[in-house]
């Protein structure tokens, strides 16, 4: 989106004030995928999406929905408790928020080497240091639908 | 969300994201990172523009081949411009202006629903899909729940949801419906436009404003919470309140 310093003044003060929590991570974790062309590639989403039927996400929600690779784009909603972004685009098109069609289309064409089983979604407005247990559970759970790496896409 | 690639990358997986605030992606400094310059709720920049979106995904997935990080990459290329000449309170086909003036709220919602059913119906039709649907009742029983609470402060839980759960299925979905009736306007109307329409032009949004209004000093903290981030756009209440 545009810059801090394009934002009015209200918008600008909220989004720093978020800044606080954000620095403090100290380490520098750096794992080395294989090419993309052999990568199997996973999206994780902070936009708060699930599949109809699956419970919402409640305020400060920390856990996760699983989105099956063939999940059709009729069955995802959004109940992200933020109203602060825009949902039309979501409500247009799903590969706005979660490019799942765009990323078949890339294994497809041989650019990337294959697209995960599983998907998964947070919403992501909560402290976010205590997204940390459920990220290792999370971690476990890629390594063994043998997911090489994670796109992760905000909202 | 860049903690989420800290602990995942920690834990063994590699990450790339897409980053929308730039300056909070520097902050938290991921191992891989492309800072689009997209409006919030669009990290792919552009709705149905395949290629567009095979552009942005394909920067982000190429930062995994970077020989070292942390990277922080910005994309070059803005989304395009919506062609719009719409004028405010025109985003959508109906108009209701008039209409919440001359009677209550319950009756402006009933009709404003039953006017924009054939539009919404249109939508889902040429999308294939609806994101309306959290909350498993019809729309007049959504509207009339909410219309209902203003009156009362009460709410009955569907679902075996919690209230404030429930408020929130309920405000999700009626504010869907009203999104993509107006989405369904020949020349297609941008982002800015649908939401200035639904918040100062519909009886919807007068009742959303009222349900903030009521949440915000109930004495359930889980509807005040409610009111502070999940029912109406900061922005759309410092207009109001200006």
């Amino acid at each position: 989106m545009v810059r801090l310093a394009d934002l009015p003044e209200w918008d600008r003060k909220i989004k720093i004030e978020k800044l606080k929590e954000l620095d403090g991570f100290d380490g520098r974790p750096w794992v080395r995928p294989p090419p993309l062309a052999e990568c199997r590639i996973a999206v994780v989403t902070t936009a708060g999406l699930h599949r109809k039927g699956d419970r919402p996400f409640g305020q400060s929600a920390t856990d996760y929905r699983i989105i099956p690779g063939g999940t059709r784009a009729a069955e995802l909603v959004m109940s992200h408790q933020s109203v602060n972004f825009d949902r039309s685009g979501f409500h247009e098109d799903h590969n706005v928020v979660f490019p799942i069609d765009r990323l078949n289309e890339l294994a497809a064409s041989g650019a990337i080497g294959s697209v995960a089983a599983y998907h998964y979604s947070f919403m992501g407005a909560t402290q976010i240091r205590q997204l940390e247990p459920k990220a290792v559970e999370l971690a476990a759970l890629l390594k063994a639908d043998s997911v090489d790496a994670v796109l992760l896409t905000p909202i | 969300m860049g903690a989420l690639a800290h602990y995942l990358e920690a834990a063994g997986v590699a990450t790339t994201q897409i980053s929308l605030i730039r300056e909070h992606t520097e902050a938290i400094n991921p191992p891989r990172a492309l800072w689009v310059p997209f409006i919030l709720g669009r990290p792919l920049g552009v709705p149905n523009d395949a290629a567009f979106q095979q552009r942005v995904l394909l920067a982000a997935l190429r930062l995994l081949e970077a020989p070292s990080g942390p990277v922080l990459a910005d994309y070059p290329e803005d989304a395009p411009p919506v062609s719009s000449d719409d004028e405010a309170g025109q985003a959508c086909p109906v108009s209701f202006a008039s209409q919440v003036a001359e009677s209550g709220v319950r009756g402006a919602i009933a009709r404003e629903v039953e006017a924009l059913a054939g539009w919404y119906d249109l939508a889902v039709q040429r999308r294939g899909r609806t994101s309306v649907g959290l909350a498993s009742v019809s729309m007049a029983d959504a509207a009339e729940r909410l219309v209902a609470f203003t009156e009362s402060s009460e709410l009955a839980a569907i679902d075996g949801l919690s209230r404030s759960e429930t408020l929130k299925v309920l405000i999700e979905d009626l504010r869907a419906f009203y999104y993509e009736a107006a989405s369904a306007k020949p020349g297609a109307p941008d982002a800015e436009s649908i939401q200035r329409w639904f918040w100062f032009d519909t009886a919807g949004g007068r009742l959303m404003l009222k349900v903030e209004e009521i949440c915000a000093r109930h004495e359930d903290a889980s509807l005040k919470r409610l009111a502070a981030t999940s029912i109406v756009p900061r922005a759309v209440s410092r207009a109001v309140r200006a």
